[in-house]
């Protein structure tokens, strides 16, 4: 059973539906001991850093490092993969869960802010020529086929955006995306995922990485 | 790179997808669910219902036919008419809708715009602006294009950016439903003045249109409705000519 985080931000029931779509059972759960039973983490989330705070006053907080720590599959979507940082700028006084290095910043100001729409993803640790080689010859070594939860796309994926700052490109970025500047669109080490953008809202392509976690 | 949205709107009736001509004549369209997953299927990149009678009476049988559509859609569903509340504005959000679109309610209060800002977010909240030509610039009206506010469509559209509006939805009332064509010269005023997205409205009637609304006007993105229902365009054709006339667009999809 999949346990999508409740901390009162987001459209929960949007990922649930997604879920239900590809045959996943899901609930939505607010409280540490569904959270602790389930078999895989969802912390969906879109709005103010601060909404995060949420996790804290609630106790999630210390349950969802618990579960990470203890190898369960976890996926953050937006706020979600911004909580796996070391913080904000938009609240600079809230702590992330500090899983992956940097902070999240605003865009800068030569592109329109927010960012919304549909963008394409840069999948890590190849170019696109050496993606295409890979997939020839079989298993490979490109980003592309190390990343598990991004696996199951075509090359160049469209996916739907809507964000007003970004995490930095560390060395656990599995594919970046270029507004201004790359950030990392999606993040991944070992049972820890992150997505910037909403697979839940991504059509066809969204679906296959909610598939993907699943397999996980 | 960031691509320009096409978006299909569903003008809602009574639980029916209805078009007309300068917000008049309405004729039947079909049902809002069913044609939401078709024209998502045809490559729309987002789609929005819009209540267009949106009385009290209504109101139910809007929440039915959004959370009808949601189910199945994996594109992004924007709801609008008649929110007047951040209670109508909730239980839109309960039924579904990734966003809100307000309009004469948010000229009437202004404060509606941050309120559901602060409680859903900027990116949950689209205002829909409603212009018609002036002798000199353009004017906002309400109520389904039948008050005129005398505001300016600019002022205003700034205005809503600052109290935390996450998009503009702007639609010229002298072009709705003509396929005359977008008024490029209202939709670049409004792309200059505010630093959110702004998506095109009103007028949609070929492929060479979606080009100069997306070059001249500079548009983020840009909605159609009777060009789709009808099937004088389909948005796989619409994307394919987009895509060749070097407009990024999300193809395939």
């Amino acid at each position: 059973m999949i346990a999508i985080v409740d901390y009162g931000a987001g459209n929960l029931s949007s990922v649930r539906k997604a879920f239900d779509h590809i045959g996943a059972e899901a609930t939505i759960a607010g409280q540490s001991s569904i959270i602790d039973a389930a078999d895989r983490i969802v912390l969906p989330g879109v709005g103010h850093f601060s909404a995060l705070s949420a996790l804290n006053e609630s106790g999630l907080r210390d349950s969802l490092l618990k579960s990470i720590a203890s190898g369960k599959p976890f996926l953050g979507i937006c706020l979600g993969l911004q909580w796996l940082f070391d913080g904000s700028e938009e609240a600079p006084d809230l702590a992330g869960a500090g899983l992956f290095p940097g902070r999240c910043r605003q865009f800068p100001a030569k592109v329109k802010s927010p960012h919304v729409g549909w963008n394409s993803l840069s999948l890590s640790g190849a170019s696109e020529s050496e993606h295409s080689k890979d997939r020839e010859s079989g298993p490979g070594k490109s980003g592309h086929e190390r990343s598990r939860l991004l696996c199951h796309l075509p090359s160049d994926p469209f996916v739907y955006f809507t964000h007003s700052f970004y995490a930095p490109v560390t060395h656990a970025t599995s594919a970046t995306t270029d507004y201004g500047l790359p950030f990392s669109a999606a993040v991944e080490r070992a049972n820890i995922f992150g997505v910037q953008f909403h697979p839940e809202k991504s059509g066809a392509a969204g679906l296959l990485i909610l598939k993907a976690f699943c397999e996980v | 790179m960031l691509t320009k949205r096409i978006i299909a709107c569903l003008d809602v009736t009574g639980g029916r997808v209805v078009k007309g001509v300068k917000f008049k004549n309405l004729r039947d369209a079909g049902d809002p669910a069913e044609c939401a997953d078709a024209h998502a299927r045809d490559g729309a990149d987002e789609i929005v219902l819009l209540d267009i009678t949106a009385t009290s009476d209504d109101r139910q049988i809007m929440l039915d036919a959004v959370s009808r559509t949601a189910r199945t859609l994996f594109v992004p569903l924007t709801v609008g008419g008649g929110i007047r509340t951040i209670a109508d504005g909730a239980a839109v959000f309960d039924a579904g809708a990734d966003k809100i679109a307000i309009n004469s309610a948010a000229v009437r209060q202004p404060e509606l715009i941050t309120e559901i800002a602060m409680r859903f977010g900027s990116q949950a909240v689209v205002v829909a602006i409603d212009a018609k030509r002036r002798n000199s610039g353009f004017e906002v009206f309400v109520n389904g294009g039948r008050v005129p506010t005398g505001r300016d469509v600019i002022q205003w559209a700034r205005e809503s950016e600052s109290r935390g509006a996450g998009e503009i939805l702007l639609t010229s009332m002298d072009r709705d439903g003509t396929r005359a064509g977008f008024d490029c010269e209202l939709v670049r005023a409004v792309t200059q003045a505010v630093s959110i997205p702004v998506i095109a409205s009103g007028g949609a009637g070929s492929v060479s249109h979606f080009v100069d609304v997306f070059r001249e006007g500079q548009a983020d993105a840009a909605l159609a409705a009777s060009i789709f229902h009808f099937h004088i365009e389909s948005i796989e054709h619409l994307k394919r000519e987009l895509h060749a006339a070097n407009v990024p667009v999300r193809w395939p999809c």
